[in-house]
């Protein structure tokens, strides 16, 4: 949206018409299946339950008390009432944020590998990267029921293992391991790809002048390399926290029952409780929780000077 | 002693060699020029300094020590590269103090040192600006900055000035000087421009395919050339085949092929009956107007064929009566005049037999 405006502002002699023409579909199209809905959660979120579902009118019929209908914060004040979702924001916040992490350790040195690989490897090996992609999500998670079972391979081999060594068998199904696998595995390509573009950009002879003016390769990596990756770093991280913040069908197939986290929350408020305003509710702290990080993102790369070098 | 020391060194990449059994020596505080154009070995021999490249064979000795084993970061050696290699996401000072920092130097000692450092290349005002809000010439003194505070044994520059444009090319050229006599730093400087050499150095090594081809002062270099290569690529120069038909202690005297006789100074090692290159540089070429009476001995007819106006002085090509076409260089000492001679004048030619050369072929 922002960018959007920013043109419109650029380009304040063209032609209005032409502007219009241009802007105007994208600018439609938010305003449909982004500023409406959003609408309507906000306005939902303020409602009261109905008794069977859905919601209860706004109006309060004729012959009934007015309890019950019209507005109300109750949501809200349930949400903060009880520790409870406090704590799964949180853990889902942990989540998201280990999740980030060790997409991050484990992508930075694969994208810089891609990098210094000879040009005609490095399309290859992007594709290799993108390429659990083509396949869908929901079969590549059974996929991982499957290694993860009981019965596979690698549930032998571990607690094979871990007989050996006196340690109790574990199961790796069905737990906060299982979820943090399956939230990595998924996520991994979209911390890959920025990093691996920011990666390519930089002037290899910033590295050749850092040698030269005295800088271990442990120096070049950590005075030019990782600061000048930071962009990439901040693109890549928003990339895989936000959707890990509200994704709900790993932890619903991989975790356990304790394993739920805001998005179980939300998904269960409508179709199961069907308590349509506190999902509503949650998932516009959710929403809010997720503007702020992505604002936050795009602060620290301007901090970073992200912008200023981007040229 | 000398401070660098370049040993029958030989790089190839392939079947092409790139650097061809070349020896230089460097001494202290010289302006040290490597010369030649694009392709020529100068890029891979600077790297080799450095330590970004080993050679195939050969020794490079810095201070009477072979340092090939030594890496990039950690020989007393600095670069200033032709793109700046400035970090982009440091200010002016921080890029300064980069070597110091790596040195692991004292935070108040770089302090005093990145600001002693900015003065000398002008540049306190900009200490907080980073590289891309600066022009050419600024990034170009941070690179000299940078190169230079930690104080190098020796200070590679590749093709520095090569993105600036000409007027502050030459600015940067007498900057350049000055920055070396005061840092009392020994320069190694690449390029391709023979001006630049001439103007910069105390001595050029002009390579070409791999090889040193002569190694001397510029004004040895541009004045005696050793080779058809150097005198080609060193200025303008005429040429003429010549045939050796009398070699003494004294002079030599070649035959011309349609032209007649003309004398040189003589040379080492030549015979009667070689054959060889005669040069002369078009500003020693002397031209004046036709007439029976002044053509004597050594002085050749000729017609004016074309004339180039360059503002400080006017290039004649004269056509000789074998067919040969001679540069003679005249200043325009006289203010607003173009030319002293019309197209298809008669004019003669002569110059001091001391400043022509013979080249053996």
């Amino acid at each position: 949206m922002r960018v959007l405006f920013l043109m419109i502002k650029e380009n304040t002699n063209g032609n209005r018409t032409a502007k219009w023409l241009m802007i105007g579909p994208p600018l439609l199209f938010l305003l449909i299946f982004f500023v409406v809905p959003s609408l309507i959660m906000i306005v939902t979120s303020l409602r009261y339950p109905g008794e069977f579902g859905g919601l209860a009118p706004i109006i309060t019929p004729a012959g009934k008390v007015s309890d019950g209908y019209g507005l109300t914060l109750e949501a809200y004040q349930f949400l903060l009432s009880n520790s409870l979702y406090a704590e799964i924001f949180l853990k889902s916040f942990g989540v998201a944020a280990v999740t980030t992490l060790i997409c991050l350790i484990m992508s930075y040195p694969l994208a810089l590998l891609i990098t210094r690989s000879e040009k005609r490897f490095r399309n290859l090996m992007v594709l290799l990267v993108v390429l659990p992609l083509a396949s869908n999500f929901l079969v590549r998670i059974y996929a991982w029921m499957i290694i993860l079972g009981p019965e596979s391979p690698l549930s032998h081999l571990i607690n094979t293992i871990l007989s050996v060594l006196g340690v109790a068998p574990l199961t790796l199904l069905f737990s906060p391991f299982a979820v943090l696998v399956g939230m990595v595995y998924v996520h991994l390509p979209f911390m890959v790809l920025p990093l691996y573009t920011n990666l390519e950009k930089h002037d290899p002879v910033l590295l050749d002048a850092a040698q030269d003016l005295g800088a271990t390769s442990w120096q070049r990596f950590w005075k030019v390399t990782w600061p000048l990756s930071l962009p990439g770093v901040f693109a890549g991280s928003a990339l895989v926290f936000i959707p890990v913040l509200g994704m709900f069908a790993i932890p619903e197939m991989l975790g356990g029952t304790g394993d739920i986290l805001i998005g179980n929350l939300i998904k269960d408020q409508f179709l199961g409780t069907r308590d349509w305003p506190f999902g509503s509710a949650l998932s516009i702290i959710l929403t809010l929780a997720v503007l702020s990080i992505a604002g936050l993102t795009a602060w620290f790369t301007r901090q970073s000077g992200g912008m200023k070098y981007a040229e | 002693m000398a401070l660098l020391e370049i040993r029958n060194v030989t790089r190839c990449f392939g079947d092409f060699t790139a650097v061809n059994n070349v020896n230089i020596t460097i001494e202290t505080g010289e302006f040290f020029t490597l010369l030649g154009p694009s392709g020529c070995g100068k890029t891979t021999l600077l790297r080799m300094i450095a330590g970004f490249d080993l050679p195939d064979s050969g020794q490079i000795l810095l201070d009477g020590i072979n340092i090939l084993g030594i890496p990039p970061e950690k020989r007393p050696i600095h670069t200033v590269f032709q793109s700046y290699a400035l970090f982009p996401h440091m200010t002016v000072a921080g890029n300064i103090a980069f070597p110091l920092k790596m040195a692991g130097k004292m935070p108040d000692e770089i302090k005093s040192r990145v600001k002693e450092s900015l003065e000398n290349v002008r540049l306190t005002n900009f200490a907080d600006r980073f590289p891309h809000e600066l022009s050419g010439g600024q990034k170009q003194r941070v690179a000299f900055a940078r190169g230079l505070i930690n104080h190098p044994r020796l200070l590679l520059l590749d093709e520095p000035l090569g993105a600036l444009d000409a007027k502050l090319r030459e600015e940067m050229q007498i900057e350049l000087v000055n920055l070396q006599q005061e840092a009392g730093v020994t320069f190694v400087f690449v390029t391709h421009a023979q001006n630049e050499a001439l103007a910069l150095s105390h001595r050029i090594a002009v390579m070409n395919h791999g090889n040193v081809e002569q190694i001397d002062q510029p004004s040895k270099i541009y004045s005696f050339p050793r080779n058809r290569f150097v005198a080609s690529f060193i200025g303008k120069t005429n040429m003429m085949d010549v045939q050796v038909l009398e070699a003494t202690s004294s002079h030599l005297k070649l035959i011309v092929a349609g032209l007649g006789e003309i004398t040189t100074p003589s040379k080492e090692g030549v015979q009667v009956g070689d054959s060889g290159t005669m040069i002369i540089r078009p500003e020693q070429v002397q031209i004046q107007p036709y007439s029976k009476e002044a053509e004597v001995k050594d002085h050749f007819r000729g017609i004016v064929h074309d004339y180039l106006y360059v503002g400080d002085v006017t290039t004649y090509i004269v056509e000789l009566v074998n067919g040969i076409r001679i540069e003679a260089l005249l200043p325009n000492s006289t203010p607003g005049r173009v030319k002293f001679f019309e197209v298809g004048d008669s004019v003669l030619i002569t110059w001091r037999h001391d400043a022509s050369t013979f080249l053996n072929d």
